[in-house]
């Protein structure tokens, strides 16, 4: 039991090193094994959803040095929940990869796997300098698989990208080392206790690192301004590596999360809810921005990296209401838009495919073959991303409207989420009208597409929506216990530096 | 000494803000790089800066001086300095497949 806690991590990097030796081996056998890979690492993440959910947080002490001392790698709810989106996310982009990108370049199952092996070490870390360094896994991997298949745009995106990510991780290092400067220690629970006990001379230092920190992961999540990296990115790489970094973004909301619920949370004295100021009015401006790009963008891809800026807002928004029930409608609309905005990734490739050289871009003449359950699986993912009734992002921004009620800004709140979710409702009905209705239809290619495994990842991803609309109670209840237990810091410090006492 | 670390921290940051601001690729390049030197040495002086002190236990030692600090930049380093190498041979693909070395890839009209 005690060793679950690194499981995750363990089993994808160990998994990415099998792989990268393996190369010899025909593709199929590869292929197999990452998907077996991940899979082990949904039934992981389960596992300690089950454990974690009754309200433990289970430390694991690497090569036993007691937590402040040594690196913890610590499982709450809201690390098991993230890892087990993380799972469900890269099982069903792999099998969209497996039918056919994994070949356009080399090494695909290896960077995917080192990926997740990034991904799940910065939702499982208690340590900031460990997690920069999980984050310069992540991102190492990521710039492989943004690049993978090659050409011009996607070189260009990726420069951006890498470079802005760059800039991101100097900065994310000196905030680093101005905290360890002033508090002696970069344990996550420990920074906690200490920042109660800053004096006034070192406030401002603190503050200006904490602050510097919430810049960084900015940066990762896509808030405003610091978004621009974003579109092209997502837009020039391939669909399913798209699909996965919808869950990228994610990792910085959750580092936000944590930076605000635990480091400057309830207990840091004179810093606590450093953040409170900033979240709010930039998640807000974030929503309107992207929302603005989503209407004005020219293609399908596009469309879907504007909306993963905008879910980015809408789920700060959540964070920032600073209450246990807006983070519990937030951390309910996270998985989600995760997989809502994954599907539309897979679907818009699936279009571009039989759209010849118009690809995704919003012109009216084009062609389609079976533009019926194309049309269905693409109305299915609108209404959910739009979130009309009765589907899950109805639920979740019902909820999140529904916690932001005491909330003294709430008619700002209420005006930017109810006319942005009316223009992604005009901007996606736009691009289905284009993209269906106005399309000639044409006879698939002789020889027959398998159109159903093609499309059954992005159906999964939907279906698991509709799994959060049926089961929307527990997986609330759930979220509601993991907002409280974020908001009670005091519980997360005694669980991790409780075995320094221990004999 | 502190004086003169901050102000050498102080110089390679500027100058590394300045080069990846430029327009070429090559500047943005070499600003990364002093950027990623600029955060060592910061690094490095978070542990205070002190002469002659061992990092490890010694019986005779006087005093100590932060050895977490010395640990934190070697791995920065170790990361700073694959990045980069990364971040080269991506400009050279750059630089191949779009033509041009601007970090926008547009010439200039």
């Amino acid at each position: 039991m005690q060793h679950l806690v690194i499981a995750p991590v363990l089993l994808p990097l160990l998994a990415g090193i099998a792989l990268l030796l393996l190369r010899p081996l025909p593709i199929g056998w590869r292929r197999v094994l990452s998907l077996l890979a991940v899979l082990a690492q949904v039934w992981l993440a389960l596992l300690l959803l089950g454990q974690a959910g009754d309200g433990g947080i289970f430390t694991y002490a690497l090569g036993d040095w007691p937590a402040p001392y040594g690196i913890v790698l610590v499982a709450d709810r809201l690390a098991a929940g993230m890892l087990l989106i993380t799972a469900l996310l890269g099982l069903l982009a792999l099998l969209y990869a497996s039918r056919g990108t994994d070949l356009e370049g080399r090494h695909f199952h290896v960077l995917f796997q080192l990926q997740l092996f990034g991904l799940n070490g910065a939702f499982l870390t208690g340590d900031l300098f460990n997690l920069f360094v999980f984050f310069e896994i992540l991102l190492l991997a990521s710039y492989g698989l943004l690049l993978h298949g090659g050409g011009p745009e996607r070189t260009r995106a990726g420069l951006h990208f890498v470079v802005i990510n760059l800039a991101g991780s100097t900065l994310f290092l000196f905030a680093v080392g101005t905290l360890y400067g002033v508090l002696g220690t970069l344990n996550m629970a420990d920074l906690a206790r200490r920042m109660a006990q800053v004096g006034p001379a070192e406030l401002g230092l603190v503050q200006a690192a904490g602050l510097l920190l919430f810049g960084v992961f900015a940066l990762k999540a896509a808030l405003v301004p610091l978004y621009l990296w974003l579109p092209a990115a997502y837009a020039g790489t391939s669909a399913p590596v798209a699909a996965l970094f919808a869950v990228m973004t994610k990792v910085g909301v959750y580092s936000i999360v944590r930076l605000d619920t635990l480091i400057f949370g309830a207990q840091a004295g004179d810093s606590a809810h450093l953040l409170g100021d900033w979240l709010l009015p930039l998640a807000l401006l974030t929503l309107a921005i992207g929302m603005a790009g989503v209407v004005a963008s020219t293609g399908l891809r596009q469309q879907a990296a504007y909306l993963v800026i905008a879910s980015v807002g809408t789920l700060l928004i959540a964070a920032g209401l600073g209450t246990a029930g807006g983070l519990a409608a937030g951390l309910y609309y996270l998985p989600h838009t995760t997989f809502a905005a994954a599907a539309l990734f897979l679907l818009a490739d699936s279009i571009a495919r039989r759209r010849g050289k118009l690809a995704d871009r919003f012109a009216p003449d084009g062609t389609l073959s079976h533009p019926r359950l194309l049309g269905g699986l693409f109305f299915i993912t609108a209404v959910l991303i739009a979130g009309l009734p009765p589907l899950s992002g109805f639920v979740a921004k019902f909820l999140i409207l529904r916690a932001a009620l005491p909330h003294p800004d709430l008619a700002w709140i209420m005006a930017v989420v109810l006319v942005t979710s009316l223009l992604a409702l005009i901007a996606l009905a736009r691009s289905g009208s284009v993209l269906f209705y106005r399309a000639r239809v044409v006879n698939p290619p002789a020889g027959g597409e398998r159109l159903l495994p093609e499309l059954a990842p992005a159906a999964a991803l939907l279906l698991l929506c509709l799994g959060l609309v049926l089961w929307a109670g527990p997986v609330h209840e759930y979220t509601l216990r993991t907002a409280q237990q974020l908001h009670h810091p005091q519980i997360y410090i005694d669980a991790v530096l409780g075995r320094e006492v221990a004999p | 000494m502190e004086a003169l670390v901050a102000v050498i921290i102080g110089v390679l940051t500027a100058c590394g803000v300045y080069l990846s601001l430029r327009r070429r690729s090559f500047p943005v390049v070499l600003g990364i790089t002093l950027l990623s030197y600029a955060v060592n040495l910061f690094l490095f002086a978070m542990g205070r800066l002190t002469i002659g002190r061992p990092a490890v236990i010694d019986a005779a030692a006087a005093g100590y001086t932060d050895p977490l600090p010395q640990a934190l930049v070697l791995t920065a380093i170790v990361i700073s300095f694959a990045m980069t190498a990364f971040v080269i041979m991506l400009a050279l693909k750059a630089r191949a497949e779009l033509g041009d070395d601007r970090v926008d890839g547009n010439r200039p009209t």
